[in-house]
């Protein structure tokens, strides 16, 4: 089960209305690299994975639903009071007749979510360089939308979305190791 | 804290004098610092959470800064 | 509309924020380093600290979970995260 917190785990600010913003961050809402994917991707292969490194799946997967919550936070700042003819011109014309002002799983492109993002092969091996390599395209994701937006306050907490991704693949190589049953034998020496 | 040259690596693709864009020079890109820590030592020095929230890591070990349009600028 | 929030209300929460951030920080290096007992120390010190800073947060500005202790029911009302 899980427990919410009425609070982000990092402040979200955005400087202006800016829909076309807006537009971009949806690839980390509802794209192949994004957080739901990433929540979803850990959570689902917690099951398959020994034991020693359940934990860090669980862990890492929640966190990911806090990320997700900060990109919609963003999402939903850049664009509250955006009228429809602003939505217009930032490329949003087609999102707003399908789905008005509400937030919707796909990618900048506006392709729907889907779970072909998310790779379990039940081999703990092949699933966590599965999972560093998710990070490593998340923390390079996080760069271009950084380098496309000129928007400071939300260009932070992107920054500190980007290095959230540093030190999960960091620990999902650790896992890796953990599993070879290096590290307890480099111990010894 | 300036850009960490340690963590950005460059290349300067081949330019064709029929290129249309101008040669932009050096590109760069990323090599954050987990890529050379190994399993992590325990100990290591930690930022006050404070600070630690600001940065994203509560370690300087694992703490790479990332400017915009870094990979043209370094 | 809730009135607007007071600036006390963005710093008191960004202390929880950074306490809670070291605790997580904390909690997925002891999922790979269970055996590292200072971690695991200032994890339960931090944990302690978390509880201190909610009181007087929660007094003010409502829960922060449904299960917080209130003299009354504050949790469902706005403004939410995403909001403030
Ligand atoms: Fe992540």
């Amino acid at each position: 089960m899980w427990v919410y917190e009425k609070k982000l785990q990092y402040p979200v600010k955005v400087s202006s209305c800016n829909p076309q913003l807006a537009k971009f961050l949806v690839e980390q809402y509802g794209g192949a690299d994004g957080e739901l994917a990433a929540a979803l991707r850990y959570l689902n292969q917690r099951y398959t994975i020994p034991d020693k490194v359940v934990g860090l799946l669980n862990d890492i997967g929640t966190e990911e639903f806090a990320h997700l919550e900060m990109i919609a936070a963003m999402i939903y700042k850049l664009t509250k009071d955006a009228t429809p003819d602003q939505l217009k011109q930032a490329g949003l014309a087609d999102h707003y007749v399908n789905h008005g002002e509400a937030l919707f799983y796909s990618n900048a492109a506006e392709v729907p979510f889907t779970a072909t993002y998310i790779q379990a092969k039940g081999d703990p091996i092949a699933d966590l360089y599965e999972d560093i390599a998710a990070e490593e395209k998340a923390r390079a994701t996080y760069q271009w939308i950084i380098d496309m937006s000129d928007d400071v306050d939300l260009n932070d907490s992107l920054r500190f979305l980007r290095e959230r991704e540093i030190v999960h693949s960091q620990r999902f190589r650790e896992a890796v190791e953990i599993l070879k049953e290096e590290r307890d034998r480099k111990k010894v020496f | 804290m300036a850009k960490n040259q340690v963590y950005t690596k460059s290349y300067h693709p081949y330019h064709s004098p029929d290129d249309p864009c101008p040669d932009p020079g050096e590109k760069h890109y990323s090599t954050p610092p987990h890529l050379y820590m190994g399993f992590q030592p325990e100990k290591l020095p930690q930022f006050s959470p404070k600070e630690a929230l600001q940065k994203g890591t509560l370690w300087p070990a694992l703490y790479d800064p990332y400017e915009k349009n870094q990979k043209l600028k370094g | 509309m809730p009135k607007t929030l007071p600036k006390e209300y963005y710093s008191m929460l960004e202390e929880i924020q950074a306490i809670d951030f070291a605790i997580t920080e904390l909690n997925l290096y002891l999922d790979t380093h269970p055996e590292d007992q200072d971690a695991y120390k200032q994890l339960t010190e931090l944990s302690e600290e978390k509880k201190k800073l909610l009181k007087p947060f929660e007094q003010k500005f409502g829960s922060i979970r449904a299960d917080g202790i209130d003299d009354h029911w504050t949790w469902s009302k706005a403004p939410w995260p995403w909001q403030v």
